[in-house]
């Protein structure tokens, strides 16, 4: 890894991130659910190391996102980070920052809703802003997020996309734990990422209109548009990883990674954290001869269709790790989109879903190599089971 | 990789320890991650943080089940959590009492340590707080780490007076844990 490696909490490591990309406007709401992003952030604008740059403390998180609507409309490169509760008050006005093509960046550090009351990591609170609009990309450890914050502004940004981004992050987990990091360096960072440049802004001397009225003859294009930023947005996606590896040296795979995918029989999937102790798992069965793999999903929206068709074809069977679950599907989102993405295709490929890891629940190896085990037997007799909690408690029910 | 728990009561520190451990053993050239278990924040109440020391880049994500090392700051948590629970029988579980190991009846194979490190620190700090001088023991006890990175770790994170009493107390610590072999 390029750059000087230094051991700090991965909360500061995004403060620093969010700092270097030079943002105008940040706003939050300092109480739970929060983290020490916010609080970093604003120790850094009371010391003077954000130049240009306006830190709104506000009452809510609904008047948090919608600060920025106003602020990014007229230009300025806006963030703010919240968690679970906090963005499900956001929830009406993530689609007016979508609608209205307005690229904020927020840190969504991912933790479980209530009820019961729960402070711990799930995916439940971004996996229920699916269909906001908002482009969703999801790292697997300090560094990438860190890096993935960065390359979030440059895609956004981009005047063909114009779409706001969460960059999400495992509650504790990540937020939490304190690891080596190469912190962005900001001269690397400037070079990476060029000043937001918005083709319309909201300015008094030329006057013009965000969100307006759009009655049924307009609407629907609207929609279709966002579809359009979307798409482009995969592409963009990998670029953004390209050309950082390009400056600053490290890749973490564009819309997927894959992992000793090649020839893998049990290929797994999941986004977030729990992709290295997967790594880890892996690396092990390996050593024991069993043919298993690994497509880490970075980007959840837009979803990376192409890309996973052709990443999974010669398994077989493919196996979804998903920390959220759609109460009367009994489905994690990754199952649903897998096994949506592959059904009109010609890959005729069996998918299995497993839960796991709600609320907190914490996932040592060997519930992932029960699942490895559960894959290997359904490779041989068939599944019987399609989607089911790894991890359930029986003797609480 | 070598797998380091904390058990503590909140407020001692133990989130603090896990992480000047990271810390100190990055500084010895190694990879290193620090994380907690949050529970219910409340003072007294009792907590978990966990370490990792690696050759590589460390990608395990898990709570710690099967520790090289324990540290427990606090004996009076050996009455409700199981603080032996998992310890590899090679292991060497640290902890702050007055008393001898063979005071504490733990189901394991793994060595028990003892360490008044709550009397270093009202001799040396003035103030019952025995996160750090734990590390320096740990330094000690195991030779895992060297006790000068756990010293700087700890001067970097308590600038001044109260790091210099620490690292201190963590050296006094040290030297206790080197005689006792």
């Amino acid at each position: 890894m390029s750059g000087k490696m230094t051991v700090v909490e991965g909360s500061y490591a995004i403060a620093h991130s969010v700092k270097v990309c030079r943002p105008n406007v940040i706003s939050a709401y300092p109480i739970t659910p929060q983290t020490h992003i916010v609080e970093d952030l604003s120790q850094f604008m009371a010391d003077g190391e954000i130049p240009n740059c306006e830190y709104i403390n506000v009452e809510s998180e609904f008047s948090a996102i919608s600060a920025l609507i106003g602020a990014s409309a007229t230009g300025a490169r806006t963030y703010s980070s919240t968690s679970s509760q906090g963005l499900e008050l956001m929830h009406e006005v993530l689609f007016n920052a979508s609608g209205m093509r307005l690229p904020i960046i927020m840190t969504v550090v991912n933790r479980a809703v209530s009820a019961p009351i729960s402070i711990w990591n799930d995916h439940q609170d971004s996996i229920s802003q699916r269909d906001t609009g908002w482009i969703q990309l999801y790292a697997e450890n300090i560094q990438e997020m860190s890096d993935m914050t960065a390359q979030a502004f440059k895609i956004a940004e981009d005047k063909d996309v114009m779409l706001p981004a969460m960059v999400c992050m495992d509650g504790f987990i990540l937020s939490h734990v304190f690891e080596p990091v190469v912190l962005l360096e900001q001269e690397l960072t400037d070079e990476f990422l060029p000043p937001y440049d918005p083709e319309h802004v909201l300015d008094t001397r030329n006057p013009l209109s965000f969100g307006t009225f759009a009655d049924p003859s307009a609407y629907t294009e609207f929609r279709y548009l966002q579809q359009k930023g979307m798409d482009v947005a995969l592409g963009k996606i990998e670029k953004a990883a390209d050309d950082f590896k390009k400056i600053f040296g490290r890749y973490y795979g564009g819309l997927i990674e894959p992992y000793m995918a090649e020839d893998a029989d049990i290929l797994l999937m999941a986004m977030g954290s729990v992709v290295g102790t997967i790594k880890d798992v892996i690396d092990k069965a390996r050593s024991q001869g069993i043919k298993v793999g690994l497509i880490k999903v970075r980007t959840f929206r837009p979803f990376p269709m192409e890309a996973i068709h052709s990443a999974v074809s010669d398994a077989a069977i493919v196996v979804t790790l998903d920390k959220n679950i759609s109460i009367g599907l009994n489905e994690g989102a990754l199952f649903t989109e897998v096994k949506s993405c592959l059904y009109n295709s010609d890959i005729n490929v069996p998918v299995m879903g497993f839960m796991l890891g709600h609320g907190g629940r914490d996932i040592p190896m060997s519930t992932i190599q029960m699942i490895i085990d559960k894959a290997a037997q359904a490779i041989k007799s068939g599944i019987k089971i399609e989607s089911e909690y790894a991890d359930l408690r029986g003797e609480l029910l | 990789m070598k797998e380091i728990r904390i058990h503590g009561r909140g407020g001692q520190g133990s989130v603090t320890a896990a992480e000047l451990l990271a810390v100190a053993a990055f500084e010895d050239g190694k990879y290193s991650q620090a994380f907690p278990a949050f529970g219910v924040e409340r003072r007294g109440a009792p907590i978990m943080a966990f370490t990792r020391i690696n050759e590589q880049f460390i990608r395990l994500r898990s709570q710690i089940y099967e520790p090289d090392y324990v540290i427990v700051q606090d004996a009076t948590l050996i009455e409700t959590v199981d603080v032996a629970s998992g310890a590899k029988p090679a292991g060497k579980i640290l902890i702050n009492t007055e008393f001898s190991p063979d005071t504490f009846d733990l189901d394991t194979e793994a060595e028990v340590i003892t360490i008044d490190a709550t009397r270093i620190a009202l001799d040396i700090i003035g103030r019952p707080i025995v996160n750090t001088i734990l590390l320096g023991a740990f330094a000690g006890a195991t030779g895992e780490i060297k006790v000068k990175s756990i010293q700087n770790a700890v001067e970097q994170r308590f600038p001044g007076k109260v790091g210099e009493k620490n690292s201190q107390a963590v050296l006094e610590a040290y030297n206790r844990m080197g005689a006792g072999q």
